[in-house]
């Protein structure tokens, strides 16, 4: 077997065991789902109220989207926290694998459960409002920013796995810190112009705020992927830099957490 | 007291399993172990060519629990060797650095100072190697109590290569072996005795053919059938797999039946090793005690093995 066989056989392992946790936890998954759909709901609703379709759209949109970003960043995220608290990350950690390994498994779970999910809501949404004079011929657009930024969001989501390794007790609630400032700054449900000279120097930091413009632009303008290339080639650039820099911030972690004694079980 | 006496050459050979060893643990069912896995050369404990199953020399660990205390060394410049198919027990009171030490063998800390080789493996330099070579069972049998235990077993058995039908059908020989039935295995974890999680924690360990077996406190908690049932293949896996052990335990009867020999850590520190036989007869010859581990253990640490040494930081 090449290592590389042996590294996606082991990646595969993540992805299955995430999937089995998804499936035991159904109960669970069900509650989300409807939290998720009464969310994006609610927020689209204040579209409705308006009198403005386009004002419904945009915020259906970032609803939808920010959903998925937030769902692939939190799976991700959450990679540590959930084997510290079942106990298990001693022994992931023991197993013959590369870190990358591991955190690929995780990404790919995430980014696949992350669209069943969001395809749900998108029916639902569909379905609560009929007739929305939506570009679907450009749904390939969104797909391609879809894919464009979980790349970056993978980055920023091996970052944020980080803080449960770096800080035992509160690590996790801290990954909801950079998940809701992204919120804040990336232009989900008002367009980046109305923020602060500097909070819009942040925006452009943010790959959703690239994603949600993009996909915007797309299902609401009716424009190609080849006229958007002004968010294209930062989330490329995004993507490039965000994953290594996440691999590396994670090896760096882990040699912390083996120095100081943190990957013992807590919880 | 802080005598550290020499190891002494193996004098016994271990005892014969009392149970069958024809129930799918046998080696050719094992997954196998891949280029880093050592050449078998004989059955016989410490009398195996090449180098040894674990060289640990003088290895020092400290941890920094606060800025304004001073770091607390949870082990201080401990050297061990250990040939291929030895049981090596462990014993200290809690706070006396086994689970560290454990925890240095398998990689999960740093080593301050020192080398940790695995049959050679170096486990910086060499770290998928060694990793490959060993697995652990720790006192909490630590699982996604969740997920079934077939489940949980495949997912460990494919970090190590092992495909999902060969998982699935060891698996079941492995658990079987231990007396938890196929029809338990789809059923979550949370919902077993703490005795039966720990064998599928041992089971966990077995499935991954390790050469080297790390059993942290196995038996600690377990109920005394549980118990006799763990020993017993432990026993089993040391003769019928060549695997070689270390055990930390606080069990003194335990570590007289399955070690061959005993390293004594207090503080930290090697305060003792040599087989049980020879610890007993020194205390008995020098110390004018009762030939017994017990003495054993009070002669050379200064208290009993219940008694909890101040824990500052990770050296329980």
């Amino acid at each position: 077997m090449t290592v590389l066989a042996h590294e996606l056989k082991a990646s595969y392992a993540f992805v299955e065991r995430n999937f089995f946790l998804t499936r035991r936890y159904w109960g669970w998954e069900l509650a989300f789902l409807v939290y998720s759909v009464a969310g994006a709901l609610s927020v689209s609703l204040i579209g409705a109220a308006a009198g403005d379709e386009r004002l419904l759209l945009t915020l259906m949109i970032g609803a939808i989207f920010w959903n998925y970003l937030s769902v692939v960043f939190g799976w991700i995220a959450e990679t540590i926290q959930v084997e510290r608290w079942e106990g298990t990350l001693e022994y992931t950690f023991m197993a013959p694998i590369r870190r990358w390994t591991q955190l690929l498994g995780s990404c790919l779970y995430a980014m696949a459960y992350g669209l069943v999910h969001t395809a749900a809501i998108l029916v639902v949404m569909l379905l609560f409002f009929r007739g929305l004079d939506l570009h679907v011929e450009n749904v390939p657009t969104a797909l391609v920013f879809v894919l464009l930024g979980s790349f970056s969001f993978v980055g920023i989501g091996m970052m944020a796995a980080i803080l449960p390794l770096l800080y035992v007790e509160r690590g996790a609630q801290m990954t909801f810190v950079l998940q809701s400032c992204l919120l804040l700054v990336s232009g989900v449900y008002y367009p980046v112009s109305v923020l602060p000279e500097w909070m819009q120097a942040l925006s452009r930091l943010s790959p959703a705020t690239y994603v949600l413009d993009g996909v915007r632009a797309g299902l609401l303008d009716g424009q190609p992927v080849t006229a958007l290339w002004h968010d294209v080639v930062p989330l490329v650039i995004m993507g490039i830099v965000l994953i290594p820099a996440g691999l590396w911030a994670f090896g760096r972690a882990e040699r912390y957490a083996k120095r100081t004694g943190k990957l013992k079980r807590v919880g | 007291m802080t005598t550290t006496l020499a190891p002494e050459p193996k004098t016994t050979t271990p005892t014969s399993s009392p149970l069958p060893a024809s129930t799918g643990l046998e080696p050719a069912a094992r997954i196998p172990a891949g280029p880093d896995a050592p050449e078998v050369t004989t059955s016989e404990p410490g009398t195996h060519a090449g180098p040894p199953a674990l060289l640990v020399e003088h290895v020092t660990k400290r941890f920094s629990v606060d800025r304004k205390k001073a770091p607390v060394q949870a082990i201080d410049d401990v050297s061990l060797r250990i040939e291929r198919g030895e049981i090596l027990g462990i014993l200290g009171a809690n706070g006396s650095g086994k689970s560290t030490l454990i925890r240095l063998v398998s990689g999960l800390l740093t080593l301050d100072t020192g080398k940790v080789e695995v049959f050679g493996h170096d486990i910086e330099r060499d770290e998928l190697a060694v990793k490959r070579l060993i697995n652990r069972v720790s006192v909490d049998a630590a699982f996604f109590k969740k997920l079934s235990p077939m489940e949980n077993l495949l997912f460990a058995a494919r970090l190590y290569g092992l495909d999902g039908k060969a998982a699935r059908e060891q698996t079941k020989a492995i658990l079987g072996r231990l007396g938890i039935s196929e029809s338990r295995l789809g059923r979550p974890v949370e919902q077993m005795s703490r005795g039966m999680q720990q064998k599928v924690a041992i089971a966990r360990a077995l499935l991954t053919s390790p050469t080297l077996l790390l059993l942290d406190e196995p038996t600690t908690g377990l109920d005394p059938r549980s118990k006799l049932d763990v020993q017993a293949f432990i026993e089993e896996v040391n003769e019928a797999h060549d695997a070689t052990i270390v055990l930390t335990t606080h069990d003194l009867a335990e570590a007289e039946r399955l070690c061959d020999r005993i390293t004594i850590l207090d503080g930290g520190r090697v305060v003792a090793e040599d087989t049980p036989d020879g610890l007993k007869h020194l205390v008995a010859e020098r110390y004018g005690k009762a030939p017994t581990l017990e003495s054993v253990f009070m002669t050379f640490t200064g208290r009993s093995l219940d008694e909890d040494v101040e824990e500052d930081g990770d050296n329980d």
